[in-house]
């Protein structure tokens, strides 16, 4: 367990850059990200993407610094703010706008949009929309996994949202109780919606509660990529060999719970304070400060990703509409399973 | 709606020796049996393995399967039921037990928000073959929170399918075949039905689970039931018979998908419906019966549809009060007499 100054302290201990085209491949992926959802609020305000949109602009260290640890058969578990783990996992950037613009190329085919991404290729079960209503699923693949042999780390994020629902609790207690190989990582971004942990939880230290059943945690810093990385590499080697961990990263949202909001509940003090520790501010500065970057080489991976995401829209906008005449399609399996 | 077959092999009834045994023995055999032929398969809920479950289905199961199969947890009913939606997404054939239908709805988020909608929700990608199972209903003076008949309530849910053994032979048959569905299942076993006792063929084995059964055949009017009141139905039919009111009696084994082809079918032919159901009237499996008779067979009516259902209260602890809560023989007989004769 570690206070927040001890994560601090990690933060600052974390080491450099194993290699350039490391440290360059972690920015890009949190860069990618961030521009994606940058060019989504444009097309939310053209009306080309609808329902409910949770931007994930300010945690992109988590999934970008995460995500890659885990290997290619562990199974992914996720919630309603996953644009960033679906894009850092590895499904294709045009699935996840088709899925936006509600085409049948979508990553779901149109029926889930921006909450419910799932991608069977690449063991993505779900962006969730009930807060804490994944942790039992999670649970359960873990528990699918292990019966079958097969040596993989669910990995089960969700925020500090979900710390307060009963699920939480019962999924830590049982996952402990039968020493299932789930690793929970907790979003912690201090609101659910517009509560604040403080005005939330008695005890505001999730680590303690993973304590209480017996699950070793670990608060990190997550503005920080390499103690994000770090932290999860050691949690999902210890997953593998001995149960169930939590690792709570500490992070924050710039943009509102959902498109809009009037932010009455925080102060823009507040936010103006954190965004000093945007790692897409922070860590491109590092990079530049090593030696790894400088502006000839940021202008060429913006572009790049510019040019995914402009294809990824075109993409989007070319897609076709499912026919009505499939609205129940899938209701029912149309697979008969052996 | 798209429905998809079961090819399932269906037994058939042949001449052959018997065994007596109640409806908690074929329920104890079909899980026996579905665990001995598939390796995915597994139960998990509250009390199964070594209090050798609530109602003493699952008894002796652990000492034949070992812990790893026969799985006690805590009393955590949204964890463990979506732990087997978990499972069933990787490739297990679990069956959930869940103690009783009135504790379900600490696990509704998970079997609506999840075991119903990821299928659809993902476009296809998973399934979840699970099976919950959860004994239900009234009857046994245990008051207002251990009393609930949700059945049809949770009929109302696409994504799910809903079975409703009422006899030794759907307690036997059902689950293998629900094990065999790509889709979440669930079983709902009438507390009542547990002690009932009868001959069971020895090679009894999976039915499907996609249709009504004609329990009794008749002519003049269709009592339509399911569960626990399929057999105070039947012998409200012998009774009726007595004053020479010809009772076909349909047992609905499954109230989703509902196959409406039986109910129609007998109801055109005798011309008159009565529903007896044990779930609350309003918003009820009997009244989607009632619309589909009327959206399908309205001209071939002689007397209205009419409804025997549990009385609109929590249900009563006192014997009495319980009992004149609940769907009677009397009150079926005297519906269906209304029915014929305009009478009660």
């Amino acid at each position: 367990m570690s206070t927040p100054a001890q994560a601090a302290g990690q933060m600052a201990a974390a080491k450099p850059p194993a290699s350039k085209e490391h440290a360059l491949e972690l920015l890009r992926s949190m860069v990618r990200i961030r521009r994606f959802e940058e060019r989504c609020v444009e097309l939310y305000s053209e009306a080309r993407i609808r329902g409910f949109l949770h931007l994930y602009i300010g945690e992109e260290a988590i999934a970008a610094g995460a995500m890659p640890v885990l290997r290619p058969d562990d199974p992914i578990v996720s919630t309603y703010r996953e644009h960033g783990h679906a894009l850092a996992r590895g499904i294709p950037m045009n699935a996840v706008m088709a899925e936006m613009f509600g085409k049948v190329q979508g990553c779901s085919r149109g029926r889930g949009g921006s909450m419910h991404l799932f991608d069977a290729a690449t063991r993505f079960y779900g962006g969730s929309a009930i807060v804490g209503g994944s942790l039992p699923l999670a649970v359960g693949v873990g528990l699918g996994e292990r019966m079958q042999q097969r040596h993989t780390v669910t990995a089960c994020f969700f925020g500090d949202g979900a710390v307060a629902e009963g699920e939480f609790h019962e999924c830590l207690n049982l996952a402990a109780l039968w020493r299932l190989p789930v690793l929970f990582l907790c979003e912690n971004n201090r609101y659910a919606m517009g509560t604040s942990i403080e005005r939330a939880l008695a005890n505001v230290d999730i680590t303690a509660k993973a304590a209480a059943y017996s699950i070793p945690a670990e608060a990190v810093d997550g503005m920080n990529v390499f103690a994000v990385e770090d932290a999860t590499r050691r949690a999902a080697d210890a997953v593998r060999e001995d149960g169930p961990r939590l690792i709570e990263f500490r992070t924050y949202r710039y943009r509102a719970h959902s498109m809009y909001d009037p932010e009455l509940y925080r102060s823009k003090e507040e936010v103006e304070r954190w965004r000093d520790r945007d790692p897409l501010l922070t860590f491109p500065a590092q990079l530049r400060a090593s030696g790894y970057l400088d502006d000839e080489s940021t202008a060429a991976m913006e572009q790049e990703i510019a040019r995914e995401i402009d294809a990824a829209i075109a993409y989007a906008d070319a897609g076709t509409l499912e026919p009505v005449s499939d609205l129940t399609r899938f209701v029912y399996s149309e697979r008969v399973r052996a | 709606m798209t429905e998809t077959p079961v090819s399932t092999a269906v037994s058939t009834p042949a001449a052959g020796a018997t065994v007596r045994c109640t409806y908690r023995d074929a329920m104890r055999a079909a899980i026996r049996d579905a665990m001995r032929r598939d390796p995915r398969v597994f139960l998990m809920g509250e009390d199964v393995g070594r209090y050798g479950g609530s109602f003493a289905v699952s008894m002796g199961l652990l000492a034949e399967f070992g812990p790893e199969r026969i799985r006690d947890t805590p009393l955590s009913e949204s964890a463990f039921v979506g732990a087997g939606i978990g499972a069933a997404l990787v490739g297990m054939r679990p069956i959930v037990e869940i103690m009783t239908v009135n504790f379900s709805l600490l696990a509704l988020d998970q079997i609506l928000n999840n075991a119903a909608t990821i299928s659809h929700m993902s476009g296809g990608q998973f399934s979840v073959p699970l099976v919950i199972r959860m004994t239900t209903g009234a009857g046994r003076q245990l008051a207002a929170q251990h009393s609930h008949s949700l059945d049809g309530w949770y009929a109302h849910i696409p994504g799910l399918k809903v079975l409703t053994p009422a006899t030794l032979e759907d307690a036997r048959g059902m689950l293998w075949t629900a094990l065999e569905d790509p889709d979440p299942v669930l079983i709902f076993e009438n507390g009542v039905l547990y002690n009932m006792e009868g001959d069971l063929r020895e090679d009894a084995g999976p039915v499907e689970i996609s249709h009504a059964a004609v329990r009794r055949h008749g002519d003049d009017l269709t009592l339509i039931t399911y569960g626990g009141t399929l057999h105070k139905t039947l012998e409200a039919a012998e009774r009726l018979a007595k004053e020479n009111i010809d009772c076909e009696v349909i047992d609905l084994r499954t109230l989703r998908p509902l196959d409406t082809d039986a109910i129609l079918t007998s109801v055109s032919r005798t011309t008159r419906a009565v529903i007896v159901d044990e779930g609350w009237r309003s918003g009820s499996i009997s009244a989607e019966v009632s619309a589909r008779i009327v959206e399908g067979a309205f001209y071939r009516l002689d007397s209205p549809v009419l409804r025997v259902c549990s009385a609109e209260v929590p249900m009563p602890y006192a014997k009495h009060l319980e009992a004149a809560a609940l769907p009677q023989v009397e009150t079926i007989v005297a519906a269906a007499r209304q029915s014929v004769r305009g009478d009660g």
